[in-house]
């Protein structure tokens, strides 16, 4: 389980992470905790799961990348093998399965639109079902996949 | 569009930052530059928006936010920039897209992704946010299962 202090280093760490030479340090003073105490602390937090990484997250868009929200109506029965076939596409990178007739949804990243249809196409025809929801972004409102923590 | 240098800066970043004093160190001998070289190039890429965000990514659901729901919502044409706006100023939501639609059968145009410890934390959000932008006929669809989650990997056919 976390305490306050590991919830209080989630939230910090989330937001400005400093890129300065040793950031660290600098978190740490920030938390009133010695440089190595954030360390090892960091370190259980991503090995017991709670933190996936320390890193960039990009947007796709000024990397040149195009993508989508698709959805597909999967029998019960056969969700395993959809989702093998769908995962193995290193460019969908969310896939959950949600409480709708429409029981599989995915996001695709591709480095064109014309790779993007090929790759839906070659689903479309890989797992045989036809009822797939292709829904492109038209305009992002928000994308900020933070969490506070200080509300758990 | 971006250098090699800049792409095999992007690539690396995409993996877990070293948990070492001087981890931006251990980049910049990996990649063959210095460590200030590196440090300019990563302030550049986030004032120009390459880089969205730079921290920690956590694992929401092992956090405690076990209702995620994705809501999708009819929303008339005239009305979708200011409902766009209302929505996204919710701290729960962490998503909030006006999406176009391939089929006539799914009449759903904005798509909002809402994060709470509860269904019932969830729904009350849900609730005051159809309030707010006096829309009726919306779905949410929780998610039971999480088959595939993790980050993109860019410029992977760039570093063969």
């Amino acid at each position: 389980m976390i305490d306050d202090m590991d919830k209080a280093i989630i939230d910090l760490l989330q937001s400005k992470f400093p890129v300065t030479k040793r950031p660290y340090l600098e978190l740490s003073r920030q938390l009133n905790m010695t440089e190595a105490d954030l360390m090892s602390r960091i370190a259980l937090l991503k090995e017991n799961g709670y933190i996936r990484r320390i890193g960039g997250i990009f947007d796709s868009r000024k990397l040149g990348y195009t993508g989508t929200l698709c959805a597909m109506k999967v029998p019960m029965d056969r969700i395993g093998e959809v989702s093998e076939i769908v995962n193995s596409y290193s460019g969908i990178t969310h896939n959950y399965i949600r409480d709708h007739s429409f029981n599989m949804w995915f996001t695709m990243l591709a480095p064109s639109v014309q790779k993007v249809e090929e790759n839906i196409l070659e689903i479309r025809m890989r797992t045989g079902i036809s009822e797939l929801l292709v829904l492109p972004a038209v305009t992002v409102f928000k994308i900020n996949a933070s969490f506070k923590m200080k509300e758990v | 569009m971006l250098n090699a240098l800049e792409k095999a800066i992007v690539y690396r970043l995409q993996e877990d930052l070293p948990l070492v004093s001087r981890p931006y160190e251990v980049i910049a001998e990996e990649l063959g530059i210095s460590e200030d070289e590196l440090l300019e190039r990563l302030t550049a890429l986030s004032e120009a928006g390459v880089i969205r965000r730079f921290g920690a990514i956590v694992n929401h659901r092992k956090s405690g936010f076990s209702a995620n729901p994705m809501v999708v919502w009819k929303v008339p044409e005239e009305k979708i920039t200011a409902a766009g706006n209302v929505m996204a100023s919710y701290s729960e939501v962490s998503h909030c897209y006006h999406r176009s639609s391939s089929s006539q059968d799914w009449p759903y145009n904005m798509y909002t992704m809402i994060h709470g410890q509860t269904p019932e934390q969830c729904e009350d959000i849900i609730c005051r946010m159809a309030n707010d932008i006096g829309v009726t006929e919306y779905e949410r669809l929780y998610s039971s299962h999480e088959l595939k989650k993790c980050s993109m990997r860019y410029f992977a056919e760039d570093q063969k």
